[in-house]
């Protein structure tokens, strides 16, 4: 494949940032999640 | 830890459950996103052909459309939520968090389609970047809602976020139909659209479209599953910033009337004008 650093790295990159910005909202809801009553989570 | 959210902490420990801002849904969502990824990588890298003008380099299309196709369905969410905050009279801050939860996804995704645009432009125009309209019109999409994430950091209430951010996320939205057709308004380097050609003139291989298509549905999968995280993690720290507040106004009030209790047991005026009295004779 020609060009194969630039198009898989174009793939990388999207997903690393992806996964990077899933993982940061899912620690900081667990974080979070442990100083807050359940009666306030409104998705329980 | 300040020492009012270890308070909390304690408050509520054995109350709180350990998973977070998850749920049946997002767990559904989140697998099915992961699938469609799957697909994508599959179909982009491996089973569609390679374009007859751009060669091997269309490979990068199925990435590139989907991200910014998020990006301005984040931005068209946030500004429906802040006509919804701004002209219901309600005035529910889950419609603000909904827009800032939105802004905040769409505005990462913008940021990933300019830097994989410019190794897509690398190979097909020979650099990555050049001032053409398209590009040029993106890159203010995203200093726009940079502005706009910056606002919602301000100091005051809750509600006075809402309210300047919604009147910006309803402003700054008029900028996707600027970059949209931004093509055609000027001379670009940029390719007109393909899929979504208004003259309906589509001509795409099979397998390339049915590759736009999975990125498409897998990206749009993402940015639900996550939103749904987004907001409620948001939702959890408007209310750790209240139960902050209120704990502080307590502490304060207590100092106030501890204060006071300590001066009304003390002599006052009487002592000192005895003292006084007793120096003179």
């Amino acid at each position: 494949m020609e060009d194969a650093g630039f198009i898989i790295g174009s793939y990388a990159l999207t997903f690393a940032t992806v996964a990077l910005l899933a993982w940061r909202y899912v620690r900081s809801g667990r974080r979070l999640a442990d100083r807050v009553p359940d009666e306030e989570k409104y998705w329980l | 830890m300040t020492t009012t959210e270890s308070n909390l902490q304690r408050e509520h420990t054995g109350r709180s459950t350990a998973g977070g801002t998850g749920t049946r849904g997002t767990r559904v969502i989140g697998i099915l996103t992961l699938i469609a990824m799957v697909w994508l990588v599959a179909f982009g890298l491996g089973f569609s052909p390679a374009d007859r003008d751009q060669d091997e380099a269309v490979r990068i299309l199925y990435v590139h459309v989907p991200t910014i196709w998020v990006a301005y369905l984040s931005f068209i969410t946030t500004a429906i939520a802040s006509g919804m905050y701004l002209f219901t009279k309600k005035k529910s801050l889950g419609w603000d968090r909904l827009a800032g939860a939105s802004a905040e996804i769409g505005t990462v995704f913008v940021a990933v389609t300019l830097i994989v645009g410019a190794l897509w432009g690398r190979i097909t125009w020979g650099v990555f970047w050049q001032w053409d309209a398209r590009l040029t019109t993106t890159a203010l999409l995203f200093v726009t809602y940079i502005g706009y994430l910056a606002v919602r950091r301000l100091e005051g209430t809750h509600q006075q976020r809402a309210r300047r951010s919604a009147v910006i996320g309803l402003i700054a939205v008029l900028e996707i139909p600027l970059v949209h057709w931004s093509v055609r308004l000027w001379r670009s380097l940029h390719q007109e659209a393909t899929v979504l050609d208004t003259d309906r003139n589509t001509d795409m291989d099979g397998l390339m479209l049915f590759s736009l298509f999975v990125g498409v549905v897998a990206f749009t999968l993402l940015y639900l599953w996550l939103v749904m995280h987004r907001t409620r993690g948001m939702a959890m720290e408007d209310y750790l910033d209240d139960r902050g507040l209120d704990e502080a106004l307590v502490a304060r009030r207590a100092e106030g009337d501890a204060f006071v209790a300590d001066h009304a047991t003390m002599p006052t005026a009487a002592p000192a004008a005895t003292l006084g009295t007793e120096e003179t004779t």
